[in-house]
């Protein structure tokens, strides 16, 4: 069954079509890599998808219901969650105070949220920094907080944004067992990445934008071969499989 | 840190009984220590949890004052039941404001700007209207009548605002680890990020707002029948909404005890200030030291004196750590 269904959502602004009548699904339990150039319109379609933008054109469904109108706060709690590509904790809290406020969303009572909020921390790993103000933290850190703050509102959905970038490889290999983790655990991801080793080895579908549009999707080998996709990236002279001859 | 909480129940416990061997002029130190206490404890609600900076909470000091004062004089009601009329309507216009500025999204100085707006069109629809004293204010006459929240006795003050600040500063203590307490110190920081995380920032600014206005409209009924009279140009101005600010800023603007620790910094001082530079005719010169005590609290005490305390406080009580 489908997840998330997006049919035919745009956005513009101003003169830049930055997401051009896009589809996109997301099945229960899967993990969908969104790929593209920078500026393909990635980001812009994670904004339409929790909310942050409002599309010109299309309509979105999350577990059947149409998110149009909805404001960020109420399709987290539908059970969508969000990270930021430029992480944002909240820099003056605690580690736990960051994925508290997550936590809090469902549940009421403090204590309960604190001690859910605690074992989201231990489970990225963040268990010896639970008390450490989040500004202190390097970036790898921050991202697990982040991470950390989503996974506390207890998502059926979750919406990574490059959370690879500027990650050292060991670093990003623990990331990416810790995703396979979270999916594994129930939860399914749509992720941003450039790192294409990580997104070969976590999705089982690849979707690809570029200049706002479609342009091919399917399983990693075949998405990597695909002639629009080496378009995309490496421009058309590539295409046939050889470097342009001068 | 036993010792030093120990220590702060003792004094807690200690103040009830101050009066009995303070003279006069303590009682109204301390009575003045105690009342902007609990205004800015009021402010730290909305300015200092939230991080909306309101500086026109005159306007909901002015409203509690007027409502009480007019209601007791004109209708006899009794000011025990008005300034929860008069907290009433400080909250709906908190409301209002709260839902102009947050609707519309208006961030730092421009909310800064509405809130001051506000406070100065009360203060014009005040001074214009005649059935409240219009410019000249409006004066309640003393009878001394505790059921008209009138007192002989300057320590029934003391002990009011005293009352007045221990309940809004355990209030705040008590909702500050609990979700409301959370939520706005997380939309302080970062609202997009709240948003994202299932906070509903919209609707808890509003709350924080409605809660921070109620409160500061209780204290205009203490204000109105503690000094019995009412300018506009006083009530509704902006150097009231400052000193309300200013506590809870010094002694750490979204802490527990920054706004009391503020008032027992700075109520003294500004009365001191305001004794001696009004006595070499110097109007108004405290505002002055005011400015220069925030530009030093802003360099060198960003969160404020209660923060760095506590921390002093730790070391203290565990000098191996």
């Amino acid at each position: 069954m489908s997840l998330l269904q997006a049919r035919g959502i745009s956005k513009r602004f101003g003169g830049v079509q930055a997401v051009s009548a896009l589809d996109l699904d997301v099945a229960e339990g899967e993990v969908v890599g969104l790929i593209g150039p920078n500026g393909a319109g990635k980001t812009t379609a994670f904004d339409l998808l929790s909310g942050f933008l409002v599309p010109d054109a299309g309509e979105i469904r999350f577990r059947g219901v149409s998110l149009r109108g909805r404001k960020p706060h109420a399709i987290c709690a539908l059970g969508l969650a969000r990270t930021f590509q430029i992480v944002r904790p909240f820099p003056r809290l605690s580690v736990l105070d960051n994925v508290l406020v997550g936590a809090l969303g469902r549940h009421a009572d403090a204590a309960t949220a604190r001690s859910r909020a605690r074992a989201v921390v231990e489970r990225v790993g963040l268990g010896p920094k639970a008390a450490a103000p989040a500004f202190g933290l390097t970036l790898a850190e921050r991202k697990r907080v982040e991470l950390a703050r989503a996974l506390a509102t207890e998502p059926a959905l979750l919406l990574l944004d490059e959370v690879m970038a500027g990650l050292n490889p060991t670093e990003i290999a623990v990331l990416v067992a810790l995703i396979g983790d979270i999916n594994a655990s129930g939860v399914s991801i749509l992720l941003i990445e450039h790192n294409m080793r990580a997104v070969m080895t976590l999705s089982r579908r690849i979707v690809v934008l570029s200049f706002g549009e479609r342009v091919a999707e399917g399983s990693p080998a075949a998405v990597a071969r695909h002639p629009k996709v080496i378009e995309a990236y490496l421009g058309e002279e590539y295409v046939d499989g050889a470097a342009p001859t001068r | 840190m036993r010792w030093a909480a120990g220590a702060a129940v003792a004094l807690l416990l200690a103040l009830p009984a101050f009066p009995s061997v303070f003279g006069s002029y303590a009682v109204t130190l301390f009575t003045l220590i105690f009342f902007y206490g609990f205004l800015g404890q009021s402010w730290n609600v909305v300015g200092g949890y939230a991080g909306q900076l309101s500086a026109g909470h005159a306007a909901f000091l002015g409203v509690g004052a007027y409502t009480a004062a007019v209601l007791s004089v004109e209708l006899g009601v009794t000011p025990w039941i008005g300034m929860f009329a008069g907290g009433g309507l400080a909250a709906a216009l908190g409301a209002l404001v709260g839902y102009l500025g947050f609707r519309f999204g208006l961030r730092g100085f421009y909310f800064v700007l509405l809130t001051v707006a506000l406070a100065e069109m009360c203060r014009i629809v005040a001074a214009n209207t005649d059935a409240v004293g219009g410019a000249l204010g409006y004066y309640i006459t003393f009878t001394g009548n505790p059921r008209q929240f009138q007192f002989q006795d300057p320590r029934a003050y003391y002990y009011i605002a005293l009352g007045l600040m221990l309940a809004a500063t355990a209030l705040v203590g008590w909702l500050a680890p609990r979700r409301f307490g959370v939520y706005l110190t997380a939309i302080r920081e970062d609202e997009r990020a709240c948003e994202a995380a299932g906070v509903d920032t919209f609707r808890y600014k509003m709350l924080a707002m409605l809660l921070s206005a109620f409160l500061t409209g209780i204290g205009g009924t203490f204000y109105a029948f503690y000094l019995f009279s009412l300018q506009p140009n006083t009530v509704f101005g902006v150097p009231l909404s400052v000193e309300i600010i200013i506590r809870p800023i010094v002694g750490g603007a979204g802490t527990v005890l920054g706004p009391v620790v503020g008032s027992f910094i700075l109520s003294p001082l500004a009365e001191l200030s305001r004794h001696y530079f009004a006595q070499g005719g110097w109007h108004g010169a405290h505002l002055i030291a005011y400015g220069v005590l925030l530009i030093a609290v802003v360099l060198f005490l960003p969160d404020g004196a209660w923060p760095r305390l506590q921390r002093a406080l730790h070391r203290r009580a565990r000098p191996a750590a």
